[in-house]
């Protein structure tokens, strides 16, 4: 049951992924990564991960795809002009794609540590969003208190940014 | 006003005075002038006040340079006898130099910056005067090589004044090393270069004695080089480029006095180096007697003085080798201070009298035309020669006798430089004011305002007085060597050699028309000038020559054209790889990244 | 039931797709989407190690999920501010073409 819903969600991820950067009209293209999003905060669900999940959706599928898709429209891009292909850039592409991808299946195919399969938790019912917050603000406050600083500062670089004439 | 606070007044006035001139100097030409005589008189009345005082306790030295444990730089004053000696003297010359200055400089330009030079000297000199420790010397020892070079180079359009103001220096700088090396090296003995603390620690050195000859040699080496000694004494004569006032301030009475007063000032530690000493006398006597020997063949009236004043030194260092105390050599430091001082005054006189000509053999019949000049000119020379009861008789005989008495032939070899020096600097006074008239501006030759002739004047009076008893004894501690050993013979031969110089010049030069003798030995000054001209041409030109070389193609091509044109063409091939284009950057990147996981993999 | 192999294999594949991105699409915009997908693959494999390395209490170690909280984060304020500058220079360039944007070389 769990490989299953797994493998579906999965292949759904990789599919959209896929979507995303297949596909010529930008707008798709940001549907297609709404759907990746989603499909990866399952497979969240999957690994117990509730609170990443949920936030996953919220921030990512929420407000970082309503951004995109708010440039694109502000920006009224169209499907892209098919432009003259550059056989080096994709052999190039293909090439470094290709050698990282053999890379990773030498490590995990050599690694036998990694054949683990899940172990139970001691807990099933326990509170996921009180325990990632109890190590959220015990063992991390600080990260977090500047988390929050960068977060500031980004807004105000954004707005000095998005300003019509840079001085 | 205490005699702790004193000795810095006096000290500083100078500079004060100098940095005002450069100030406000373009403004006003009396403003400048006033600003140097003031700090002069300034200098000069706390002087003689500060010579009747006891000194009261420790000076004051200020820390400056704390340089590891080892070394701690003060800068600090002391007051003994022979610094307040040497001030009176110092303050008291400048402020006749000075004043006949306004007379002399009057028509010429650079006026205020003159008289910033002078200032600057007197600072530089007071310094070495009052310096309790070697370094703080050594500093005030090389501003003076600066501002003689800036006051030799006064007329700096004209090219031999620049050359003579890089000579001096130059060859001074060669003495300067010497000194240099002999300052480490009695520090590195003892652990100090204050003098008072020097001096309590030499007696520990005893055991090194080799070792404590050189450093005291390399120290007379400084001497050497600012009082003029042979071989270092070329640049004296050729510094008489200057303006004449300098000639007499720094080239007689006070800056090339530095390196016997330098002398004077370690005499506790010379003492007991007896080796050290006898080379210092030798220096002394054989300088003494060439440079007379050269004196008898020059034509230039501050040529002959300049030759003089370095035959001069030679006694003065001669005495300082031989005498049991350095009163002696001081002794005839400040007699000769005034009568040398004045002759070049006398000289500067006839010179503007002349339109600056300098050649003696224009001159002639100038008794009529500049009386005053001439008769200081002749109690000046009187002191000079030894004339009996004259100043110079006084200070120079007693370094005779302590000569005859110690190295027997370096004293019968100065008493016979004496008569050299009566026989040409009455030539010189025979052939300037006697004679016919044999230029046009001797004929139309006229005395000098009264700024001129009122130094001139008392120095006179100096000059004759100064060595008499009762000033000696107010201002030395002169020991005499045991009648028993001095040689009957000598004092009857000074005399002789007095009147006999003076006798011989009067014959060949009363009424001379060209020189009636010649001998270009002596004209050439030994040809000395000629060596050194030699070897600067052609050995220190080719090692010049083969450095350049080296410099051009070792240092210049290899060292630095190939490196620099090498990353040059590395930047050149790199850039290509700026493509301006994101994507290839991304590319370069995960390539990178991707060839870095196989490395972290294959290990 | 799915190994941490498997995962694994995922988030690598999820990464090497946003790679392809980053390196063959000309979008400028496509390419900050591909960005993302890697931050993401990054994420995937955190939550997975963190499911799969139980604490000796048989927790799960949430100090891995943390960490992917705070990529989250800060990949929302990249994207702020990357979308920004997209903003800025479009409006400078007329263009989100990255062949069009290669004024930066010698």
């Amino acid at each position: 049951m769990q490989l299953a819903l797994f493998s579906i969600f999965s292949l759904l991820m990789l599919a959209f992924a896929l979507g995303v950067i297949l596909l010529r009209n930008p707008v798709s293209c940001a549907m297609c990564l709404v759907m990746s999003f989603v499909a990866l905060a399952a497979v969240f669900v999957t690994l117990d991960a509730y609170f990443i999940a949920v936030v996953q959706v919220l921030v990512y599928a929420g407000a970082v795809m309503v951004l995109f898709l708010f440039i694109i429209m502000l920006l009224d891009l169209r499907e892209e002009k098919r432009r003259r292909v550059r056989l080096s850039a994709w052999v190039g592409g293909g090439l470094i794609v290709g050698g990282f991808l053999s890379a990773l299946t030498q490590v995990i195919s050599a690694l036998p540590a990694l054949d683990v399969v899940k172990p139970a938790v001691s807990h099933p019912m326990a509170n996921d969003v009180a325990l990632v917050g109890f190590a959220l603000f015990r063992n991390f406050n600080l990260p977090f208190q500047i988390i929050g600083v960068l977060l500031l500062v980004s807004t105000v670089g954004v707005v000095l940014l998005s300003k019509k004439e840079l001085k | 006003m205490s005699t702790q606070t004193a000795p810095w007044i006096i000290l500083f006035t100078p500079l004060v005075s100098a940095a005002l001139i450069l100030l406000l100097g373009k403004f006003s030409k009396t403003l400048s002038a006033s600003l140097a005589l003031i700090a002069a008189i300034t200098g000069c009345v706390l002087s003689w006040w500060l010579f009747n005082q006891p000194v009261d306790g420790k000076m004051l030295s200020l820390n400056w340079l704390t340089l590891g444990p080892e070394l701690n730089l003060t800068i600090g004053v002391t007051l003994d006898h022979l610094s307040k000696v040497m001030l009176l003297v110092v303050t008291s010359i400048s402020v006749l130099v000075f004043t006949y200055s306004l007379g002399y400089m009057r028509d010429e330009e650079g006026y205020s910056r003159f008289f910033a030079g002078l200032s600057l000297f007197l600072f530089s000199m007071l310094g070495i005067v009052l310096a309790d420790n070697f370094v703080m010397m050594f500093i005030f020892w090389e501003l003076v090589g600066v501002s003689s070079y800036i006051l030799i180079g006064h007329y700096y359009s004209k090219d031999s004044a620049a050359d003579a103001g890089k000579q001096a220096f130059i060859v001074n700088r060669i003495g300067d090393f010497g000194f240099m090396l002999g300052i480490l090296l009695l520090w590195f003995g003892t652990g100090t270069v204050v003098f008072t603390q020097l001096i309590e620690a030499i007696p520990g050195l005893a055991t090194a004695p080799i070792y404590l000859t050189i450093a005291c040699v390399l120290v007379f080496m400084g001497t050497i080089g600012k009082s003029a000694q042979m071989p270092l004494h070329v640049w004296l004569p050729n510094s008489m480029e200057g303006p004449t006032p300098v000639s007499s301030l720094l080239h007689a009475a006070t800056m090339v006095a530095a390196g016997v007063y330098m002398l004077a000032r370690i005499f506790p530690i010379l003492e007991i180096v007896p080796a050290a000493r006898e080379i210092i006398a030798w220096v002394g006597g054989i300088t003494c007697f060439a440079a007379a020997l050269m004196a008898t063949q020059q034509s230039d009236i501050k040529r002959i003085l300049a030759y003089s004043t370095i035959s001069q030194l030679g006694y003065m260092v001669l005495g300082i080798g031989v005498a049991p105390t350095s009163d002696v050599a001081m002794f005839h430091l400040f007699t000769h201070a005034c009568f040398k001082c004045l002759l070049f005054l006398a000289a500067g006189s006839v010179m503007i009298a002349m339109h600056h000509e300098v050649d003696m053999w224009h001159m002639g019949g100038l008794r009529k035309k500049t009386p005053v000049t001439m008769f200081c000119f002749f109690l000046g020379m009187l002191a000079l020669a030894g004339c009996p009861y004259t100043s110079g008789y006084f200070s120079k005989d007693l370094i005779i006798e302590w000569a005859v008495v110690k190295i027997p032939f370096l004293g019968w070899l100065v008493a016979a430089a004496a008569g050299l020096t009566a026989f040409y600097i009455f030539r010189e006074f025979f052939v300037v004011f006697f004679g016919k008239a044999r230029s046009e501006h001797a004929e139309h030759a006229k005395e000098q305002p009264i700024t001129m002739l009122v130094p001139m004047l008392v120095l006179s009076v100096l000059a004759i007085f100064a060595g008499f008893p009762f000033i000696q004894d107010h201002l030395f501690k002169l020991a005499r060597p045991d009648h028993e050993l001095v040689p009957h013979l000598l004092h009857p031969l000074l005399y002789a050699m007095f009147f006999g110089g003076a006798g011989l010049s009067a014959l060949l030069y009363f009424k001379a028309q060209k020189d009636p003798i010649s001998i270009p030995l002596f004209a050439n000054r030994l040809y000395i000038d000629n060596v050194y001209f030699w070897f600067v041409n052609n050995i220190q030109g080719g090692g010049a020559a083969f450095l350049s070389w080296a410099d051009r193609w070792i240092v210049d091509l290899l060292v630095v054209q190939v490196p620099s044109k090498l990353t040059w063409a590395c930047g050149f091939a790199l850039r290509f790889l700026q493509l301006g284009n994101i994507q290839a950057y991304a590319f370069f990147f995960g390539a990178g990244v991707v060839g870095l996981l196989y490395i972290l993999i294959s290990k | 039931m799915p190994t941490l192999a498997h995962y694994l294999i995922v988030s690598g594949l999820l990464f090497a797709i946003g790679l392809g991105g980053v390196l063959l699409r000309r979008n400028i915009l496509i390419i900050f989407m591909g960005l993302e997908l890697m931050l993401n693959a990054a994420n995937l494999s955190l939550v997975a190690f963190s499911r799969f390395n139980l604490l000796a209490d048989g927790m799960p170690n949430y100090n891995g999920q943390v960490l992917v909280f705070f990529i989250i984060t800060v990949a929302a304020a990249e994207v702020a501010v990357g979308l920004a500058i997209i903003v800025a220079l479009f409006r400078a360039k007329q263009t989100t073409h990255v062949e069009d944007l290669n004024t930066l070389k010698f």
